[in-house]
């Protein structure tokens, strides 16, 4: 550690994940009012998860999964000074990212295709349990989507410092608290694939 | 930064990844095959368990300081007081 250059290594993990405890707040109201609406709506959010599709769930379920391998293996490489290793893991995280977030479009599209988006003349001629399912599933998985995106731009920035050596065995923190963040980009989504794909 | 590092090996990492896997086969397994109440706490006891596992080695919580720890055990309560106390409003109106 040099001289001149302050670090404060446990300060800036602690911070992040303060604002991961807020990230998990926000989730967390969005799927209380998920678990409030199903409470008052069990036969309309029962038709409406019929209708999602568990083979793009799933699939997505693995590609984060996977995502989140890649990236915790590349703090373990950049501990051992493996830079083109990091290189690589991040690149693969990065991929995965944009292969979610193509998924998520083709999806959506499909969903859109049938009718179903918010305000969408058959979800306000339906039930009102099936819109309110719909209004809240597109916010959930829409800020979640968002997430994504920004974790991939994170992750690249990250990547681009990695390879011009700026972050480096001896001082790594900003591709941990990108790894921490994206980890969470996962946990979120580990609730939300039951919650709308399995459990209706 | 050297005295609070803690390496995961890539065994571990991997090993871990299998197991969420694992789950994840069982969670849409369990979802498929028994409809029903008790498929919803199932489902939810999985997706726990694997939350568990991504904080535990894929954060580094296991290997963090009692400070991280407390401060997650505080978030957490936080969250499961404002459900607990919501639903004792939905579910006894």
């Amino acid at each position: 550690m040099s001289g001149a250059l302050h670090k404060d290594y446990a300060g800036a993990k602690l911070g992040m994940w303060i604002f991961l405890f807020t990230e998990l707040l926000l989730f967390g109201g969005l799927f209380l009012l998920y678990a409030a609406y199903l409470a008052r709506y069990p036969r309309e959010f029962g038709a409406a998860g019929q209708e999602m599709h568990l083979g793009f769930g799933t699939l997505n379920t693995v590609i984060l999964l996977t995502s989140s391998l890649l990236v915790a293996m590349a703090v373990t490489a950049i501990q051992r000074g493996a830079r083109r290793m990091v290189l690589l893991l991040l690149g693969g995280t990065v991929l995965c990212a944009a292969v979610f977030l193509f998924n998520k479009y083709l999806e959506w599209s499909a969903e859109i295709g049938n009718g179903i988006y918010p305000n969408s003349p058959r979800l306000v001629a339906g039930p009102a349990g099936e819109s309110v399912f719909y209004s809240l599933y597109y916010l959930t998985v829409g800020l979640h989507g968002l997430h994504v995106l920004i974790g991939g731009t994170f992750l690249t920035i990250v990547a681009v410092r990695v390879q011009r050596g700026t972050i480096h065995a001896g001082d790594y923190v900003l591709l941990e608290n990108g790894a921490l963040y994206w980890h969470l980009v996962d946990l979120i989504w580990i609730f939300i694939f039951p919650l709308y794909y399995l459990i209706l | 930064m050297s005295e609070q590092q803690h390496i995961v090996s890539y065994g571990k990492l991997t090993a871990i990844w299998l197991g969420l896997l694992a789950l994840t086969a069982l969670t849409v397994w369990v979802a498929r095959h028994n409809a029903g109440i008790g498929h919803v706490w199932g489902s939810l006891a999985i997706a726990v368990i694997k939350g568990g596992l991504v904080i535990a080695f894929f954060m580094h919580m296991k290997y963090e300081g009692r400070l991280l720890r407390w401060l997650l055990f505080f978030a957490l309560s936080v969250l499961a007081i404002f459900i607990g106390f919501t639903f004792f409003d939905v579910l006894y109106r």
